[in-house]
């Protein structure tokens, strides 16, 4: 398929991998541990997975997983306000697909549906804006989510119902900002990360200059990179040629897709109609300072939390789960304790296992896990503990 | 007989049937038991599959025992409940479907099918003239397979009560001696066999609701398999595992053969057969081939030295003309399916969890 298998050559894939083990061996680091690196992005641990790269890499590297499933993260409390809209008795609740297995604290809202709650899933919010005309005697409420990635469709989408006309549109606005929770990462005290793979589609909207700071600053390189598997080996590449030559800068490997300044209509679109909260909860990882994203008092009538009154309870993660240290990279998804056990793709206990993108689904889907010896050494080692 | 007498007769001839439905939507009546139901089921039903068994109404088709008895130990027996939306699609319907399906059901064990039951749950204001296209498809598919539909059941449900239409089948056929053909019955070293292209029939479905205008061209692939599993028998009677790669796809298929025989199965990416417009739609809806829904298409696990010759026979057959060898069956990981894929890496492919496209069968 053209456009498509260019970035799947096998060929190709082999003669970068002869490069990055070349390098690799140039790396004092690797001589004592692994290489850690991050992919940002929910997007490029699904495409590492889906494409075995993991295995075709060194030993000496590390992918870490990081927190850039919006699905992964949403808090439980979230889910539950979502499902008492979508309970609400005039209202269509409109969603992606992915996030209707989504466990609240109760139930999610693919079980809110069997019960009778009416919410249709779609492709583009301007589904839920074409529901909305014809079904005028109904609110349509569309559960927004995602980073910048899908927050111009969401603008755009307010500014195309303000300039229909149409008044029984609004949004649960759950979007959320990449780069406050890069930081959050990067400040964490047990971090050992050496680099990130950056994330491509919302750098497409932002650019490459909000990720300056993390060279900068943390002195840790970035390349933001393209979603094809060849794109990815290209952007490891890119990190390990930094570190042997000493630099540590923000390169963009998806430079097809990614302008340097960004997308200003996009962003125009974006400032309009959002707003940063001054603080919002992650699944994981806890409450982060401006990572959250709300609609402008300006559009207050397309605001769903405005018009509709939500429980807004804080549900704690279950004790039990060890997402956070997951998504740091402190331990591997299946050193946490309840991975394939009392949390499996089925029955998500945590936010990792819920979506295709979450590292621990992914490891549970695609990874060679042999689970019935992990659990003997798990308990072999609780044994001994005791 | 008296001119007064004819007359009484042909009146009660015309009160008892009249053979022919009234009005284009079915209404409660048709489900009644009365006279509508009985136009229905002559107009119709016996419209389209008559035949010795059926045509006397009775109750129960009444099947001669000397039928089931040729070199023949077991009989198969199964039954398949078809709720496809929308009813017409490119490449079959509803009707063709739920013929073809029961067919596959019992083929797919090494039986030849014989006679299948047709039970109809109608939605009141469906249209009689589609009821009629959907009729004449399942005949025209029975025939095509060699089966004939020989009883059957109509209700009809108040507008609300169900989606239109919704067709059961089940089938009867018998199954050769020698002939043991199961999910726990693969070996290390067998070949993995599909007949052709995956994914078609979920394809098409997802292109004919029309949710994400899509220009496609994409036909289901639904076909009746009795004839080349006939073939594929004639050529290697120890076929180990067979069966229809129907909802949850090749995927699901291969997970139930690695789960029953406790081995591994695996997929070698570059050669599964899969469309170019097919592959197309799944990278723009973020489908997985593997998982899309198939209503003509079979994996077989066979010995790897009967491989070469099977596949032979069945690029000869009108339904496995593009039969290709997809993989193999090792020892180990045990109990799970393994894609070697094209990049050169590999993954697991697990069962499908929850739906990935609803009401596509």
């Amino acid at each position: 398929m053209k456009y498509v298998d260019e970035f799947r050559d096998p060929k190709k894939a082999k003669f970068l991998i002869n490069d990055i083990n070349l390098l690799v061996e140039q790396i004092d680091i690797c001589k004592q541990r692994p290489l850690q690196i991050m992919e940002v992005c929910g997007g490029h641990t699904h495409t590492i997975f889906r494409y075995g790269i993991e295995q075709m890499l060194p030993d000496t590297i590390e992918m870490i997983h990081g927190p850039g499933c919006p699905v992964c993260v949403l808090p439980m409390g979230r889910v539950d306000d979502c499902i008492a809209l979508a309970e609400h008795p005039n209202v269509i609740f409109t969603t992606f697909g992915d996030a209707m297995r989504v466990p609240g604290s109760k139930k999610s809202l693919l079980q809110a549906k069997a019960e009778g709650a009416d919410i249709r899933m779609i492709y583009s919010p301007l589904d839920a804006l074409d529901i909305a005309k014809e079904n005028p005697d109904k609110q349509v409420i569309f559960f927004a989510i995602g980073f910048e990635t899908t927050m111009p469709s969401t603008a755009l989408t307010v500014l195309a119902a303000e300039k229909a006309g149409i008044k029984n549109f609004s949004l649960f606005c759950n979007h959320i900002t990449i780069v406050p929770t890069i930081k959050a990462i990067l400040d964490s005290p047990e971090l050992l990360l050496d680099g990130f793979v950056g994330p491509g589609h919302v750098s497409m909207v932002i650019g490459n200059k909000p990720y300056e700071f993390i060279s900068k600053h943390y002195k840790k390189p970035l390349v933001v990179a393209g979603f094809e598997p060849l794109d990815i080996l290209q952007s490891i590449w890119m990190l390990l040629k930094q570190i042997t030559e000493g630099r540590c800068e923000v390169e963009n490997q998806y430079q097809r897709i990614v302008p340097e300044e960004g997308n200003k209509e996009a962003l125009d679109a974006i400032n309009k109609v959002f707003e940063l909260r001054e603080f919002f909860e992650w699944r994981g990882l806890g409450s982060i300072d401006h990572s959250g994203i709300r609609v402008t008092e300006a559009y207050a009538q397309y605001d769903a939390e405005k018009i509709f009154s939500v429980p807004n309870l804080k549900i704690a993660d279950p004790k039990a789960c060890q997402c956070g240290e997951v998504l740091k990279g402190v331990i591997k998804p299946w050193e946490c304790k309840v991975f394939g056990t009392a949390c499996t793709p089925e029955i998500p206990l945590g936010a990792l296992m819920v979506s295709s993108e979450g590292a621990c689904a992914a490891y549970f889907n695609y990874g060679r896990i042999d689970l019935t010896k992990l659990i003997a050494e798990r308990e072999a080692k609780a044994e001994v503990s005791t | 007989m008296s001119a007064s007498a004819d007359k009484i007769k042909r009146q009660s001839n015309i009160r008892c049937r009249s053979g022919k439905v009234r009005g284009d939507i079915i209404t409660l009546a048709h489900g009644s038991g009365g006279k509508a139901m009985r136009d229905l089921i002559d107009d119709v039903f016996l419209g389209s599959f008559a035949n010795d068994y059926l045509t006397p109404l009775e109750d129960q088709a009444r099947l001669v025992m000397h039928d089931f008895n040729h070199k023949s130990d077991r009989l198969a027996f199964t039954t398949d409940s078809y709720v496809v939306d929308p009813l017409f699609f490119p490449g079959g319907n509803i009707g063709t479907l739920a013929v073809n399906g029961t067919v596959n059901d019992l083929a797919v064990g090494g039986a030849k099918p014989l006679y299948l039951s047709c039970s109809c749950i109608i939605e009141e204001g469906f249209s009689v003239e589609s009821l009629r296209t959907i009729a004449s498809a399942m005949q025209a598919a029975a025939e095509k397979a060699g089966v004939s539909i020989v009883t059957g059941d109509t209700k009809v449900v108040p507008r609300g009560a169900a989606d239109k239409l919704f067709i059961n089948t089940a089938g009867i056929g018998i199954i050769p001696e020698k002939i043991n053909i199961a999910a726990d019955n693969a070996k290390a070293g067998d070949v993995i066999i599909s007949n052709g292209y995956i994914g078609d029939h979920g394809a098409a479905i997802v292109d004919a609701r029309g949710d994400f205008a899509l220009e496609n061209t994409i036909e289901s692939d639904c076909q009746a398999l009795n004839g080349l599993i006939e073939r594929m028998i004639d050529v290697c009677p120890e076929i180990h595992c067979l069966r229809d790669a129907t909802r949850g796809g090749i995927a699901t298929v291969l997970n139930e053969f690695a789960q029953a025989s406790d081995l591994c199965m695996v997929l070698d990416e570059t050669s599964i057969p899969i469309r170019e417009d097919v592959r197309g739609m799944c990278e723009i809806l973020g489908l997985d081939p593997l998982y899309l829904a198939n209503e003509g298409k079979l994996i077989a696990i066979v010995p790897g030295k009967h491989a070469e010759s099977l596949l032979t026979a069945m690029r000869q057959h009108p339904a496995g003309q593009d039969s290709a060898i997809i993989g193999e069956v090792k020892a180990s990981p045990n109990g799970v399916v393994v894609l070697s894929t094209f990049f050169g890496g590999e993954r697991i492919v697990d069962m499908l969890l929850g739906e990935q496209l609803p009401r596509i069968c």
